[in-house]
C-alpha cells in the first residue's frame, strides 16, 4: 500500500464527462492522479486522507484542453493591447476594448509616456479597425504619438501592421514607387502606413518590436501563456505550430518542469521546408524528449490560408465578393507522402485546412494514404475545418479523422464571412460543430489564440450560440447544446491530441487536473456560458488560484 | 545602394519540372560570377554534390564562390541579411517552391531596395503541363505561375513528339501571351538568358551561348550587336524591345543617360530595367539575344532608330 498522501476534495459538484458516473460530489486525489470519484463514504475506503473543503461551494469539471492554441498568446501581452473587446491579459486586468482610432491612439500615448529612451518602438496588437467604419488607420495617426520613435501595431488577424511614418522610414519604404499589394499607397503616393501579409510585415517587423527570433523563444512569454491557461481553467494546451528548434524545446522543457509551471503544453512541430522524410525522423526524434508537462512528436501541417485573408482554398463558386483563390501552402504530393510516412511511424498529423477545398484535398491525400498503409487509430486531425460541407465530415468519419472546430470566428469575423468573404449560405454552416458529431467525428472546438482570446468556455458558448459581434444568429441548426460543447474542450480535445486516456475526464487512473469554476455551467443560462466564473485550477493535484496566478 | 543593385532571378514552377536541374546547371556556367542561390530547403539535395565544396548549416559554399542558402519560412529575412553577409555576391538566383506564385516572390523582392527582379523564370514539364492545368486542385495555381513568367521554360521536350511540343507551345502563347517560350531539354537554357550577359563580352552563340546538353543547342539561339547613340531614350528603348513581336529573349546595353551616368538597360522578355551602372563603367554596345529565325532585326533596328531620333541637340 502506497505510503503517499491521499487529499480527497469536497465539492459542490463534479460534472466528470464520464458517462458511467456522470456526476460526484468528492474526488481523491494520490501522487497528481484521481485515485476514486463518487461520495465520501465511497472513497474512504482508500484508506487515510485529508479532506479538503476548499471547493465545497464550487463546480470540478476535468481540466480544459485548448486544442488549438499558441503560446504567441502570452508573448503578445508584452505589447499594448489595443483590440475592440474587452480582454483579460495574465495578470487577470481587463483592458476594456478601444471604440475608436481616437482611443486607441490616446492608449498608445499613455503607453508612451512609460518608454525611457527617445527611440525604444513603441507595440501594440489587437487592432480591428473594421470597427471603425470606413476610414482607414494611417501613419500620421500613429505620428501624432511621436515621429522619432518607430510605432507599429498588429491587428487582430495577426496578418496586418499599421506603422508610423518612422517605422516606415526605418524599414525603406517611406519613399515613392513602392508597388506591391501589401503595400497600401496615399494620394500623395507614399505608403499610408498599413503593411499586409508576411513579405511587407517581415521588413518593418524588427523595427517595431516585433522580431521574430525573439517571438520563437520567449521564456516570459511562455510563463504568461502559462497565467492565462489558469485563469480560463486550462490544464493542457497546445502550442500548434512551433519550429521547436533545440534551444527553445530546452527552455520549453526547463520552464514546463518548474514545480509551480500549471499547465501541460503540448507542443507541435511545425512542418515547413522540409522533405518529409525529415519532418518525421525530427518528430521521432522530438517524441524522446517529451516530458509530463511538456508533449512533443507530432506534427501540424499548413494546407491552405485564411479566409479573411482571402487565401484560403475554397471550391467552386469561390469567394462571395469575386476575390481570386487562396493560396496552397504543401503541394499535394508532399502531404500525401508525409501522411503515408507518418502513418508508418505512427506520428500524429494535425492539418490546416481553412477552405473545403483545402479539406478536400486533405482527405483525397489521407484516402490514398491509408490505402498504402493502413493504420487504425490513427486521429489524423484537421484543424479549423471551417467550411467543410456534411459530405465531408461523413468521408472523415469514415477516414477515422477528427475536426478541430473555430466556432470562435462566428463572433469576431461571423459578419463579415456572411457580407463578404463566403456569402450568407456558407457563413452559416460554417464550423458545423452539429453535423461534425451527427457525422460521428470526433470534435474538438479552439480559440487559435492570440488570434482569437483563450478561453475554452467562450469559445464553447460560441458553439452553443453561433452570435456574431453584431448580434446575428448564423445557422441555428448547428448549434449543438452545452453538455456536448464541454466535451468538445475537455474529452473531445484529448481524444484529437492522443491523451484521452489520460486526461479529459474525471476517473480512476486520470490526471488530476480539475478546472474549477465559481458557476455551474450545466445550470447557468446557455447564452450565458461564457460567464461562468473561473477559480482557477487543480493541475497533477497542484492547486493554482486564478488570483495568485 | 545606388550601383549596387543585385539582379534577382526567380525561378517558379510546379514539382519536378526541372528547377533544382536548371539551377545546378547556373551554377556549372557561373564562370567566376558570384551567385547566391536561394532555395526553400536543403531536403533533396538542392545542389550536385561535385559542386559543393563546404556545408554551413544553413549555407553550401559552391565551387567559383557562389553560395547556396535556405530560407524556409524567411524569405525576406533571407534577403535582408544577404548584402551585409556576403559582400560579393553580384547576382541572386531565387528558387520558388512548387505551389508558391513566383509573381508574388517577385513582388515582394521589389519592396528591398537592393534589389531589381531581372527575370521571372517558370519551368513547365511539356508532357505534363497541360494535364496539370486542368487539375481541380492545381490548375489555376499553375496558371497563375505561367501567366507571370518572363520566360517559360519548357522542359523534357524530348518525351514528347514535334507535334506535340508544338501544340503545347501554342497553348502556351494562348495562357501566357506576354511570355516567351524556350523549348528545352534536362532543362539546359542558354546561361546568359538567365543570369544575364558579362559586361564587355560579346556573346558568339556557338561558343558561350551554348545550352549544355541538347546536341543543336549552338543553332537554337542568335545574338545581335548594335550601335546605341549617346542619351538615347533608354525606356521607350526597353518597352519597344519588350514588346512581343521583337522576338528579344534578353539584351543588355549600357549608355549615358541624359547627363546622370552610365545606365544599363536589362531587357528580359517583356520585362526591362533601367540602372544605374557602377562607377567607372563604359558604355557598350546593345547585345540582343532571340531564338534563332523568331528575332525581328528590322524592329530592333527601327527601335533604336526611333530612340535615338528623339535627340534634338547633338552633343
Amino acid at each position: 500500500m502506497s505510503t503517499s498522501k491521499i487529499t480527497i476534495f469536497r465539492a459542490r459538484r463534479i460534472l466528470t464527462m464520464n458517462p458511467a458516473r456522470p456526476e460526484a460530489t468528492h474526488v481523491a486525489v494520490r501522487e497528481g492522479r484521481i485515485l476514486g470519484v463518487g461520495s465520501l463514504e465511497e472513497l474512504k475506503g482508500w484508506g487515510a486522507h485529508d479532506l479538503d473543503d476548499s471547493f465545497a461551494d464550487k463546480v470540478l469539471m476535468p481540466g480544459f484542453v485548448e486544442g488549438h492554441s499558441h503560446a504567441a498568446e502570452g508573448t503578445f501581452w508584452r505589447y499594448t493591447y489595443l483590440g475592440r473587446f474587452d480582454r483579460m491579459d495574465p495578470g487577470g486586468k481587463v483592458w476594456p476594448g478601444a471604440t475608436s482610432i481616437d482611443e486607441v491612439v490616446a492608449r498608445l500615448q499613455e503607453e508612451e509616456r512609460k518608454l525611457a529612451s527617445a527611440d525604444e518602438p513603441l507595440s501594440g496588437w489587437g487592432l480591428d479597425p473594421i470597427y471603425y467604419g470606413d476610414r482607414r488607420v494611417v501613419r500620421a495617426d500613429f505620428d501624432r504619438i511621436s515621429t522619432k520613435r518607430p510605432i507599429g501595431v498588429m491587428h487582430a488577424s495577426g496578418h496586418i501592421f499599421n506603422v508610423n511614418s518612422r517605422a516606415l522610414e526605418l524599414a525603406g519604404l517611406l519613399r515613392p514607387g513602392v508597388n506591391h499589394p501589401g503595400v497600401t499607397l496615399g494620394d500623395d503616393g507614399l505608403p499610408t502606413g498599413e503593411l499586409k501579409g508576411p513579405e511587407a510585415m517581415t521588413l518593418v517587423g524588427k523595427h517595431i518590436g516585433f522580431d521574430r527570433e525573439a517571438l520563437a523563444n520567449d521564456e516570459p512569454g511562455l510563463r504568461r501563456f502559462a497565467r492565462l491557461c489558469v485563469r480560463q481553467g486550462v490544464t493542457t494546451a497546445t502550442d500548434l505550430a512551433n519550429l521547436l528548434p533545440d534551444d527553445a524545446v530546452s527552455m520549453m522543457q526547463r520552464v514546463t518542469g518548474e514545480a509551480q509551471f500549471p499547465v501541460r503544453i503540448v507542443s507541435f512541430r511545425r512542418f515547413q521546408a522540409l522533405p518529409p522524410e525529415q519532418a518525421v525522423e525530427i518528430a521521432l526524434g522530438l517524441k524522446k524528449q517529451a516530458t509530463d508537462r511538456l508533449r512533443l512528436g507530432a506534427i501540424k501541417l499548413f494546407v491552405d490560408g485564411s479566409i479573411q485573408g482571402f487565401s484560403a482554398r475554397l471550391r467552386w463558386p469561390g469567394y462571395y465578393n469575386g476575390a481570386p483563390n487562396g493560396l496552397w501552402y504543401t503541394p499535394p504530393e508532399t502531404i500525401a507522402q508525409l501522411y503515408r510516412l507518418a502513418l508508418q511511424k505512427d506520428v500524429l498529423v494535425h492539418s490546416h485546412t481553412n477552405g473545403d477545398q483545402a479539406t478536400e484535398m486533405a482527405l483525397d491525400c489521407l484516402d490514398g494514404a491509408l490505402r498504402d498503409q493502413p493504420a487504425p487509430d490513427h486521429r489524423f486531425t484537421l484543424q479549423h475545418c471551417q467550411l467543410a460541407d456534411a459530405a465531408q465530415f461523413r468521408r472523415m468519419s469514415r477516414l477515422g479523422m477528427c475536426a478541430n472546430l473555430f466556432p470562435n470566428h462566428h463572433f469576431y469575423w461571423g459578419d463579415q464571412h456572411y457580407e463578404t468573404t463566403v456569402g450568407p449560405e456558407r457563413a452559416t454552416r460554417m464550423n458545423a460543430c452539429a453535423t461534425a458529431l451527427a457525422s460521428g467525428v470526433p470534435l474538438a472546438i479552439h480559440s487559435d489564440a492570440p488570434v482569437t482570446p483563450l478561453g475554452p468556455l467562450f469559445t464553447a458558448w460560441c458553439a452553443v450560440n453561433r452570435l456574431t459581434a453584431s448580434g446575428r444568429v448564423l445557422g441555428t441548426s448547428e448549434r449543438i447544446s452545452v453538455a456536448d460543447a464541454l466535451h468538445t474542450i475537455t474529452l473531445g480535445a484529448a481524444w484529437t491530441l492522443k491523451l484521452d486516456g489520460e486526461l479529459g475526464s474525471i476517473e480512476v487512473g486520470k490526471r488530476a487536473d480539475f478546472a474549477v469554476l465559481e458557476d455551474d455551467p450545466l445550470e447557468i443560462a446557455p447564452e450565458k456560458l461564457k460567464d461562468v466564473r473561473i477559480w482557477g485550477t487543480v493541475q497533477a493535484g497542484r492547486l493554482f488560484p486564478a488570483a495568485g496566478a | 545602394m545606388k550601383g549596387n543593385v543585385l539582379p534577382v532571378t526567380v525561378v517558379g514552377g510546379y514539382l519536378g519540372t526541372g528547377k533544382t536541374t536548371l539551377v545546378n546547371n547556373l551554377l556549372r556556367a557561373a564562370a567566376g560570377r558570384r551567385i547566391a542561390v536561394l532555395v526553400n530547403d536543403f531536403g533533396t539535395t538542392p545542389i550536385d554534390r561535385d559542386l559543393i565544396v563546404a556545408t554551413d548549416g544553413g549555407t553550401l559554399e559552391i565551387s567559383g564562390g557562389c553560395v547556396c542558402c535556405s530560407y524556409g519560412s524567411d524569405l525576406m529575412e533571407r534577403l535582408m541579411t544577404l548584402p551585409a553577409q556576403r559582400p560579393d555576391v553580384e547576382r541572386v538566383v531565387l528558387e520558388a517552391s512548387g505551389v508558391a506564385l513566383p509573381g508574388m516572390v517577385a513582388n515582394a523582392v521589389t519592396l528591398l531596395e537592393p534589389y531589381r527582379i531581372d527575370a521571372v523564370v517558370v519551368m513547365a514539364d511539356a508532357e505534363t503541363v497541360q494535364a496539370q492545368a486542368d487539375n481541380a486542385y492545381l490548375g489555376d495555381t499553375i496558371l497563375r505561375q505561367l501567366t507571370a513568367a518572363d520566360l517559360i521554360v519548357l522542359n523534357r521536350c524530348d518525351l514528347v513528339d514535334d507535334a506535340a511540343r508544338e501544340r503545347t507551345i501554342a497553348w502556351l502563347a494562348q495562357q501566357a501571351p506576354d511570355a516567351r517560350v524556350l523549348p528545352t531539354t534536362y532543362a539546359s537554357v542558354a546561361p546568359e538568358l538567365l543570369i544575364g550577359l558579362r559586361d564587355g563580352l560579346t556573346p558568339r552563340h556557338h561558343t558561350t551561348l551554348q545550352a549544355p546538353g541538347a546536341p543543336d543547342a549552338a543553332s537554337l539561339y542568335d545574338a545581335l550587336e548594335l550601335d546605341m547613340s549617346p542619351d538615347i531614350d533608354l525606356q521607350q528603348l526597353g518597352r519597344l524591345l519588350a514588346a512581343p513581336s521583337t522576338g528579344v529573349l534578353r539584351a543588355k546595353g549600357m549608355t549615358r543617360n541624359a547627363g546622370r551616368g552610365i545606365a544599363a538597360l536589362h531587357v528580359v522578355g517583356r520585362r526591362f530595367s533601367i540602372d544605374p551602372a557602377p562607377p567607372g563603367t563604359a558604355p557598350t554596345k546593345l547585345v540582343v539575344i532571340g531564338l534563332r529565325g523568331r528575332l525581328d532585326r528590322n524592329a530592333i533596328s527601327d527601335a533604336l532608330q526611333k530612340t535615338s531620333s528623339k535627340q534634338e541637340t547633338p552633343c
